[in-house]
C-alpha cells in the first residue's frame, strides 16, 4: 500500500451535503480537498428524486432532485474540485486517516479535517418487527423509488403503503402514475409524518386515502405478498382487537422513518445523540472527535434539501477556520431539548456568537411558541400557529443574550 | 433417456448434503433431489447456529454420540471446507440451588457422553467470560462454538458437487416405488431411477418414510422464533449464553453469531404447518423480555430482523421426544436409508450422521473408494475482516474487490459475482445473501438489493420477471416500468 496522501479535507459522500460543503470550502480558500462518492455519479439520493419541489427556499424555484443536484455538481466542476466516484470509504480513524476501496486500489488520505456527509438510510421491516410471513413484495419506499426511477423495474401492481413519510407519499403518487393501484396510506400515529404539501399533492389530488392511527399487524404470503392485515391502534399505538381488516395486495411499501448512516462516525469514536442518531456536534458542526465534522442527513434527518445545503455551508465556514487556526472556540454550553422538542442541533455552543438552532417538535402543537431559556430566563421566543413534527424549525439565539456556562433549554410553551 | 443412479438422496439440507459429500468418497453415482431452490431454506439455515458440546442428551443415544463426534471434527471440517467456525465456548447460567444440581448433573451426563472441557464456574469467573451476563454461577463448556450454518451446508453441497454429485433443485418428490430391484423416484419434473434411496428430507421425513412404506412414525414440528440484533451488540457477547436447560428444551438463549450479530431465541411451539415461518408479535416481545433476564442489552433499536425455524421431532404415542432414527428396513424397503426426526443437534452432528448412515449401507454392499475424491473446497474470499494490506492485494488482483455493493456488510462486487456463478447454479436473491452476507446487515438490502438484482439479470441473462426472492413464485418484479430500450 502507498503512503497516505496529505490533504486539507476529505468529504465523505457526494450527495447534497457533501457537494455544498465542498463548494463552500473551496470558496473559503480551502482547495486541497477531495469528495469521495461510492456511486458512479455525484448527487446522492437526489438522483432518484425525479419529482419537483426542491430549491423553493434556496433558489425560489421548484426544481427536480437531479436539477437541484446538478446546480451543485456544476459548481464543483467549475471549480475543478477533485472527486472520486465508486470510492467506498471503509474507515475514518480518529487521527483523520480515511481509507477507501476503489477499483484502482485501496486508497488512504491523512486529512486536516474530515467532513462526514453520508446521508441516511431507511428503517426496515426488521427494525419495526412487523409480524407475519416473509414473502417478496415488501420494500422500503426508497428502494421502490430506485427501482422505478433508476432501474426501470416495476415492483408491483396492488400496493399498500405503511407510513406517511414524504417518500412514501411521493411513491404513492409515482406508483399511481405508473399504473399501479394504491389502496391507501396507513399511518400508526394520529397525525401524518410527512409535509402537508405532499398530503395534498400526492394523496388528495390522486384520491389515495390516508388512514391515521392504523398499522400493519400481519404480512401474508409464502412466495410473493398476497395481502396485509391492517388494524386500528389506540392512543398508545397498540392494535385494537376486532379492527383487523385484510387488504389483498402484492406490494407493501414502508415509509417508516430514516436513520442517519453513522457507522463510520461511530468507528471514528464520535459520540452520538440518542435522539437524532447522528453525531453530537458543537456550533461548528464539529463532532466529539476534533477535526471530524458532520452535516446534512447524517447529522439529523432534514425535511428539505435546501436546509441540508445551508447546514453544509455553515459547516464549511467552520472547517475553514479550523484548518487555518488549528482550533475552534471551546463550546461548553449544552443545548437541551425540553418539553415538546424532539431534538436540537447543535448540542453544544460557545455562547460567544449568534447561533442558529435546528430542531423538530415531538408532537403537533397549535398556537404555541418555541422558547429558549437559560436558568428560566427566556432568551428568545418564536410563536407559531401550527407546528408539526414533519417540519424542521430554525431559530437564532443572539450571543449577547447568552450567559456563560449555563445550559440552554429549548421547549414548546 | 432415463438417468440411473446408485443413490438418490431426498433432501439437500445439511444432512442430505453431508451424506452426499461423505458418499462421494466412494464410487457411486449420486443425485440429490431438493424441493426448494437452494440447500438451506429450511431447518439447516434456521436455527441457533451453535456447535453443541454434546452434554444435553441422554447417554447412549445417537444424539449424544454423534454430537460429541461432530463437535470434535468441526475444526477439521472447517479447514477442509472453508466455512466459518469458532470454538468460542458457551455458558449455561444458573441462580438457584436447583439450577446448581441440574448443572452438576449436566456435567456428569456430558462426561458420560464423552464431552470434554465442562466445568462449573462462579460468578466472578462468569463475568470474566461474559461481562454483562446476569447469574450467580454457570456451567462453562469450553468446546462449544458457533458457525455459519449457510456456509457449512453450502460448503458440503459444493464439495459433494465437485466430487460428482448431481443436485436437482425445485424437485419435490411425489412418489417412490420399488420394482425390478431398483427404485423409481417420481418428482413433479420427471422420474429418477436408483439402486439406493436416502430419506434426508428433514421436515418432510415422515412423508418420505411413508412413501418408502415405512409407516407409523409420528413427527411433530417444534417452531422457534428468533430476533436478530445489530452487529454493534455482538461486541458485548463473546459467547452464547443459555439458561439452565429443562429435560426437553434448551431455553431461550442469547447467541453470538459468527458474523458479529446476536440472536435471541428460540421459544418452542408445536406446529402442524411446516411451511409457516411467520413470527408473531407476542413471541417477539416474549423473547426480548425473557432473554433480558440473562443479558440486559436487548433493545428494540437494535432489532434488524427476526426469523423462525422448525425442528422435526420424532415422538412416541405419549408425545415424548425420541432419539434420531437412522435405519435400513430390509424387510420393508431394502436399500433405503431412512432418517427420521433429525433435529438439534443435527447441524453439529451432520457429518457423523452421514457416516453412520453410510456404515449401514456398507454392511449391505461393498463400497469402493473413489480415488478422485477431494475433501477440499474453497469458499468465496471476503473483503471484510482482511487487513488493509490484504484488501489492497485482493483489489490489485481483481478490481471488482474494490467496488462495494453491500455497504453494511462490506461485500464487494467480486464476491457477488462469485455467488451469482456459484457451482450449484442457485440464482435467487436469498441464495446470493446466504453466500455473501449481502442484504443481511442493518439496512437489510436497502442499499444493495437493486444492484444485486441487476447483476443477476445481466450475468445470467435473466428477464426481470425471472428474478426470484427465495421460492418458486416469489417474483421480485411485476415487469418493467416502460418498455423502451434501456440506456
Amino acid at each position: 500500500m502507498k503512503q497516505p496522501k496529505q490533504i486539507d479535507a476529505v468529504i465523505v459522500g457526494g450527495g447534497p451535503a457533501g457537494l455544498a460543503a465542498a463548494v463552500a470550502l473551496f470558496d473559503h480558500g480551502i482547495e486541497n480537498i477531495i469528495i469521495l462518492e461510492r456511486e458512479a455519479q455525484l448527487g446522492g439520493i437526489l438522483r432518484q428524486c425525479i419529482h419537483d419541489g426542491f430549491g423553493l427556499t434556496r433558489f425560489s424555484q421548484t426544481l427536480s432532485g437531479p436539477e437541484y443536484a446538478q446546480r451543485f455538481i456544476d459548481a464543483v466542476e467549475k471549480r475543478r474540485i477533485p472527486y472520486l466516484l465508486k470510492a467506498s470509504v471503509l474507515e475514518v480513524s480518529a487521527d483523520k486517516t480515511v481509507t477507501a476501496a476503489t477499483r484502482d486500489g485501496l486508497m488512504q488520505w491523512k486529512a486536516g479535517a474530515v467532513i462526514l456527509t453520508m446521508g441516511c438510510r431507511e428503517r426496515t421491516r426488521g427494525a419495526l418487527a412487523i409480524p407475519g410471513d416473509r414473502p417478496a413484495g415488501v420494500f422500503t419506499a426508497g428502494v421502490v423509488q430506485a427501482y422505478i426511477n433508476l432501474y426501470n423495474r416495476m415492483p408491483g401492481k396492488e400496493v399498500v403503503i405503511l407510513g406517511s413519510g414524504d417518500i412514501g407519499m411521493i411513491m404513492a403518487r409515482r406508483l399511481t402514475l405508473e399504473g399501479a393501484h394504491v389502496l391507501g396510506v396507513f399511518e400508526v400515529q394520529p397525525y401524518p409524518s410527512g409535509l402537508p404539501r405532499n398530503i395534498q399533492q400526492c394523496l388528495l389530488d390522486f384520491d389515495i386515502p390516508l388512514h391515521l392511527s392504523h398499522t400493519v399487524t400481519q404480512i401474508h404470503g409464502k412466495s410473493r405478498l398476497t395481502g396485509v392485515t391492517i388494524s386500528q391502534v389506540d392512543d398508545k399505538m397498540q392494535p385494537i382487537p376486532g379492527t383487523e381488516t385484510f387488504y389483498p395486495c402484492d406490494t407493501l411499501v414502508l415509509s417508516v422513518g430514516l436513520i442517519p448512516e453513522n457507522e463510520l462516525t461511530i468507528d471514528a469514536g464520535a459520540v452520538l445523540d440518542s435522539r437524532t442518531k447522528g453525531a453530537d456536534v458543537d456550533e461548528n458542526y464539529q463532532t466529539s472527535v476534533p477535526g471530524i465534522f458532520a452535516a446534512g442527513n447524517v447529522l439529523h434527518v432534514h425535511d428539505l434539501v435546501d436546509f441540508v445545503s445551508l447546514e453544509a455551508e455553515r459547516l464549511a465556514a467552520s472547517v475553514a477556520v479550523y484548518l487555518r487556526e488549528h482550533q475552534l472556540p471551546c463550546c461548553p454550553i449544552p443545548v437541551i431539548p425540553g418539553d415538546g422538542i424532539g431534538h436540537v442541533i447543535p448540542q453544544h455552543i460557545s455562547g460567544q456568537r449568534d447561533v442558529s438552532l435546528s430542531l423538530r417538535v415531538n408532537r403537533p402543537f397549535e398556537n404555541a411558541a418555541i422558547v429558549v431559556r437559560q436558568q428560566g430566563r427566556a432568551l428568545c421566543r418564536k410563536p407559531l400557529r401550527k407546528i408539526a413534527p414533519a417540519q424542521m424549525l430554525e431559530l437564532t439565539v443572539k450571543a449577547q443574550q447568552i450567559a456563560p456556562e449555563q445550559a440552554l433549554e429549548v421547549s414548546v410553551e | 433417456m432415463e438417468e440411473a443412479y446408485d443413490v438418490l438422496i431426498v433432501g439437500g439440507g445439511v444432512i442430505g448434503s453431508a451424506i452426499a459429500r461423505e458418499m462421494s468418497r466412494y464410487q457411486l453415482k449420486i443425485g440429490v433431489l431438493e424441493k426448494n431452490l437452494d440447500v438451506c431454506y429450511e431447518t439447516s439455515g434456521r436455527n441457533s447456529a451453535v456447535v453443541h458440546g454434546g452434554f444435553a442428551y441422554d447417554p447412549g443415544t445417537l444424539k449424544a454420540r454423534l454430537c460429541v463426534e461432530g463437535n470434535r471434527m468441526m475444526d477439521q471440517l472447517s479447514s477442509e471446507l472453508d466455512f466459518a467456525f469458532r470454538r468460542c465456548g458457551k455458558v449455561l447460567v444458573g441462580n438457584t440451588p436447583q439450577d446448581l444440581e441440574t448443572l452438576k448433573k449436566t456435567i456428569q451426563q456430558g462426561e458420560e457422553n464423552g464431552a470434554t472441557g465442562l466445568e462449573l464456574i462462579d460468578e466472578q469467573q462468569l463475568h470474566q467470560l461474559v461481562p454483562a451476563v446476569v447469574g450467580k454461577f454457570a456451567m462453562y463448556s469450553k468446546n462449544s462454538g458457533i458457525m455459519d450454518p449457510f456456509g457449512f451446508t453450502i460448503a458440503l453441497a459444493e464439495n459433494a458437487h465437485a466430487n460428482g454429485v448431481d443436485y436437482f433443485f425445485d424437485h419435490k418428490v411425489t412418489g417412490i416405488c420399488r420394482a425390478d430391484g431398483r427404485y423409481r423416484v417420481s418428482t413433479e419434473k420427471g422420474d429418477f431411477y436408483s439402486r439406493w434411496v436416502v430419506n434426508a428430507a428433514g421436515l418432510g421425513c415422515k412423508e418420505i418414510s411413508d412413501l418408502l412404506g415405512i409407516t407409523g412414525y409420528r413427527v411433530i414440528g417444534s417452531k422457534g422464533d428468533y430476533l436478530v440484533l445489530d452487529e454493534r451488540t455482538g461486541k458485548l457477547l463473546p459467547m452464547p449464553v443459555y439458561p439452565v436447560p429443562s429435560n426437553t428444551y434448551m431455553g431461550i438463549h442469547v447467541t453470538s453469531t459468527i458474523d458479529g450479530n446476536v440472536t435471541v431465541g428460540p421459544n418452542a411451539e408445536t406446529v402442524t404447518d411446516f411451511t409457516d415461518y411467520g413470527v408473531p408479535q407476542r413471541n417477539m416481545d416474549f423473547l426480548a423480555e425473557s432473554a433480558s433476564q440473562l443479558w440486559p442489552h436487548i433493545r428494540k433499536a437494535d432489532y434488524i430482523r427476526n426469523y423462525s425455524g422448525i425442528l422435526p421431532k420424532w415422538v412416541d404415542e405419549n408425545g415424548v421426544i425420541q432419539d434420531f432414527k437412522i435405519e435400513i428396513r430390509d424387510d420393508i424397503a431394502p436399500n433405503a436409508i431412512n432418517l427420521v426426526g433429525i433435529e438439534s443437534p443435527g447441524l453439529t452432528a451432520a457429518v457423523p450422521i452421514a457416516r453412520y448412515a453410510i456404515s449401514l449401507m456398507a454392511q449391505r454392499e461393498k463400497l469402493i473408494e473413489n480415488p478422485r475424491f477431494s475433501p477440499l473446497r474453497k469458499g468465496i474470499v471476503r473483503l471484510r475482516g482482511k487487513s488493509d494490506e490484504e484488501k489492497a492485494a485482493l483489489i490489485a488482483q481483481n478490481p471488482d474487490y474494490g467496488e462495494l455493493i453491500c455497504r453494511c456488510e462490506q461485500v464487494s462486487k467480486a464476491e457477488i459475482l462469485q455467488a451469482i456463478h456459484n457451482p450449484l447454479g442457485v440464482h435467487t436473491m436469498v441464495g446470493i445473501k446466504y453466500r455473501t452476507r449481502s442484504m443481511m446487515g442493518r439496512c437489510q438490502g436497502g442499499y444493495c438489493q437493486m444492484r444485486i438484482a441487476q447483476l443477476l439479470e445481466q450475468e445470467l441473462g435473466l428477464k426481470e420477471t425471472e428474478i426470484l426472492y427465495a421460492r418458486q413464485g416469489s417474483q421480485l418484479f411485476a415487469g418493467k416500468v416502460r418498455e423502451e430500450a434501456e440506456g
